[in-house]
């Protein structure tokens, strides 16, 4: 099949472009899916095709939450996009304790098929209140479907998932993904959920990562290769529900596990698929398993604090060599 | 008889309303038996708004709850012995018992989740109201809540939405802290706010606003009606604000039956009002209120009335003994329905 390039940012519309014509019940509460990068314009043909169906709220996170969340209830299919993940921390209360037990509190009689998005991450220059990734809280909140794709393939296949999904979704994509380019199929199609991918084949250890530091991670890879060691890369692409066959085959093969994570350690995405590993793929270790993620600090502004606590190829080649030399 | 109102939508008012009130009875009954725990709430002395609110919509309409729901799931039909067996934690509940008093839901009938998250209806109504005019097919959203749902921050959201969008949304205030404003006699908590009237929220943004006597049906009638004109002619949200006194029986922490077991010969004059509740039976209870007004018919509406309260009682009881004779869910069952596993209609 014939490839080509496309930015994350690029992929995300065309899955928004594609969910708005595929089903009359997709309408988008958010003016802003794309943050107010140098992609933000690729959005615009979202409101020129569909003037009727693309709505600008006021500052509202809540608000706007709570109205996906109840026209999803009526039957509707609305994607909110909540900006900064950071303010899904003003619609805490919609998404956590509406959205997620919505279908479980009626014993199955309704549905929330709402889409939440969010840029996340360490942006550059957020400070602490413009860099959260708050999907590793989202995780306890049993109800919700959460996707952290990490390529344009991925962000459109997912979000053409989750937009046909029966259940509340987070969709975060990371700041610093919108504007990478990486190859995508001629035939678009939507990606199953809870089927993880394999990024880069590798004998000697498996990195687990999603969203941005699955690119972080190929870029150790390749630097490790140049040592000798050869990194598998696997990437989950949906936490819930979580490929842990693929994570378990993967360890398997390698016997050596570092998880890495932009969230930061305690409780965090990391810790959860290391205990998952630990748990039920003990006897395939032959070393410790290693975090690489945020450490338990806000994200500071100034670049070489911001530096200081994110993950970066060269802190997750690190933790390889340390799982190797265990 | 409330003038300006047709005596069928008056007889069926009034047939709602007996059985709401026998319903909640039921539920003080069953939880001093120790049937059910936690808290919960009455909707005894609001029957008069919710009734004639939620009979002037249509079948394609939706509406959002709260706490207080279950005069509003009666109101619109759902059935009184899935509503108690959902009170009882049991299997056959409207819920199958993973609501609750708290989230009474019969989503057949047009219902949205119902928040037990004060604020929760009026916002996740706004997004019921989205939905129909996304559908364009004069549909509208109608939420029923308290006074207490404008002290949290998403309601003022959800309003502003609305009325930006100009979504066809009826929100009916249930004002139940009237007579009551700030901290109740050594009980429970009512209305605390800044603004001793409610209505400037709405009206600050640009949102139609009216104020009627909860108690009276005739009013609430009138007003519902007009507000669903409105908003079916895509002139976009309404606020009613429905005062209805609250009732002796909601101010302790717990609900007490503080007025008795309801008697109808109150209202035929065939048994004396006096003593310390002698206003809430001669003015606030609104099922004593409308029974007086159709006792007014003669002899016939009179026996008309016993019939339908015998009729309640009887509906309630069955009701009863099939919530009480109800299984309770197997616990292995606590782990369905987590996730929706196919896509809905």
């Amino acid at each position: 099949m014939s490839e080509r390039k496309r930015s994350y940012a690029a992929a995300l519309v065309d899955a928004l472009h594609d969910g708005l014509r595929a089903d009359p019940r997709v309408s988008i509460i958010g003016g802003y899916v794309l943050g107010l990068g140098p992609q933000r314009t690729l959005a615009d043909r979202l409101k020129q095709d569909f003037p009727d169906r693309v709505f600008d709220p006021p500052t509202s996170e809540a608000g706007s939450a709570a109205v996906g969340i109840g026209a999803a209830m009526a039957g509707m299919r609305p994607f909110v996009d909540l900006g900064t993940g950071s303010f899904s921390y003003l619609a805490w209360s919609q998404i956590t304790n509406e959205a997620a037990v919505a279908h479980y509190m009626s014993n199955g009689r309704l549905t929330a098929p709402v889409t939440f998005h969010m840029l996340h991450g360490v942006r550059g220059g957020g400070a602490p209140q413009h860099s959260q990734s708050p999907h590793a809280m989202l995780w306890n909140a049993p109800g919700l479907e959460i996707a952290a794709p990490s390529t344009a393939a991925d962000v459109y296949g997912l979000i053409r998932t989750a937009l046909a999904s029966p259940n509340p979704t987070v969709v975060v994509s990371h700041a610093k993904l919108l504007g990478i380019e990486t190859p995508v199929p001629e035939q678009k199609s939507p990606i199953p959920f809870g089927r993880g991918d394999i990024k880069r084949r590798g004998r000697d250890v498996t990195v687990v990562a999603t969203s941005l530091m699955v690119h972080y991670c190929l870029a150790a890879a390749e630097a490790l290769a140049r040592e000798g060691i050869d990194v598998e890369v696997v990437d989950p692409r949906t936490l819930v529900p979580l490929d842990e066959k693929t994570i378990l085959d993967s360890v398997s093969r390698t016997g050596r596990l570092v998880v890495v994570d932009e969230c930061p350690l305690r409780g965090g995405i990391a810790s959860e698929i290391a205990a998952t590993v630990a748990e039920r793929g003990f006897r395939y270790l032959r070393a410790p398993i290693a975090r690489v993620t945020r450490p338990d600090a806000p994200v500071p502004y100034s670049l070489p604090l911001e530096n200081f606590i994110m993950p970066d190829p060269e802190k997750i080649a690190s933790g390889v060599r340390r799982v190797l030399a265990a | 008889m409330p003038e300006g109102l047709a005596e069928t939508l008056q007889w069926q008012y009034l047939e709602k309303m007996l059985l709401i009130r026998r319903f909640e009875e039921t539920v003080v009954k069953l939880a001093n038996d120790g049937h059910f725990r936690g808290h919960y709430h009455l909707y005894i002395g609001q029957e008069g708004t919710g009734v004639p609110g939620i009979l002037a919509l249509e079948p394609k309409d939706r509406l959002a709850t709260t706490h207080r729901n279950h005069g509003h799931v009666l109101a619109r039909g759902a059935d009184p012995g899935a509503g108690l067996a959902e009170i009882l934690g049991r299997a056959t509940g409207l819920n199958g018992g993973r609501g609750g008093t708290i989230h009474l839901c019969d989503p057949a009938l047009g219902f949205l989740s119902t928040s037990g998250v004060v604020g929760g209806c009026i916002s996740l109504a706004v997004g019921g109201g989205y939905a129909c005019a996304q559908r364009r097919d004069g549909s509208v959203t109608m939420a029923l809540f308290g006074d207490g749902a404008l002290e949290e921050g998403v309601s003022f959201e959800a309003l502003n939405i609305a009325s930006l969008w100009r979504l066809p949304v009826i929100f009916l205030c249930e004002n139940n802290s009237a007579g009551a404003m700030g901290m109740a006699k050594g009980g429970y908590p009512t209305l605390v706010h800044a603004s001793t009237d409610l209505l400037l929220i709405p009206r600050s943004l640009g949102i139609s606003s009216v104020r009627v006597d909860g108690v009276d049906v005739a009013a609430v009638h009138a007003a519902a009606t007009q507000a669903i004109a409105h908003c079916r002619s895509g002139q976009g949200p309404v606020f009613i604000e429905a005062m209805t006194p609250r009732w002796a029986g909601s101010d302790p922490l717990w609900p007490e039956l503080a007025t008795g077991i309801t008697d109808l010969r109150m209202a035929t004059g065939e048994l004396g009002t006096d003593g310390p509740h002698e206003q809430w039976y001669d003015c606030y209870d609104p099922v004593l209120r409308l029974a007086r007004e159709m006792a007014k018919g003669g002899a016939e509406s009179v026996r008309r009335i016993f019939a339908l309260d015998e009729t309640a009682r009887k509906r309630i009881a069955d009701a009863a003994e099939f919530a009480l004779a109800s299984p309770l869910p197997a616990p292995e069952t606590a782990l369905d329905h987590v996730f929706a596993q196919e896509a809905s209609a």
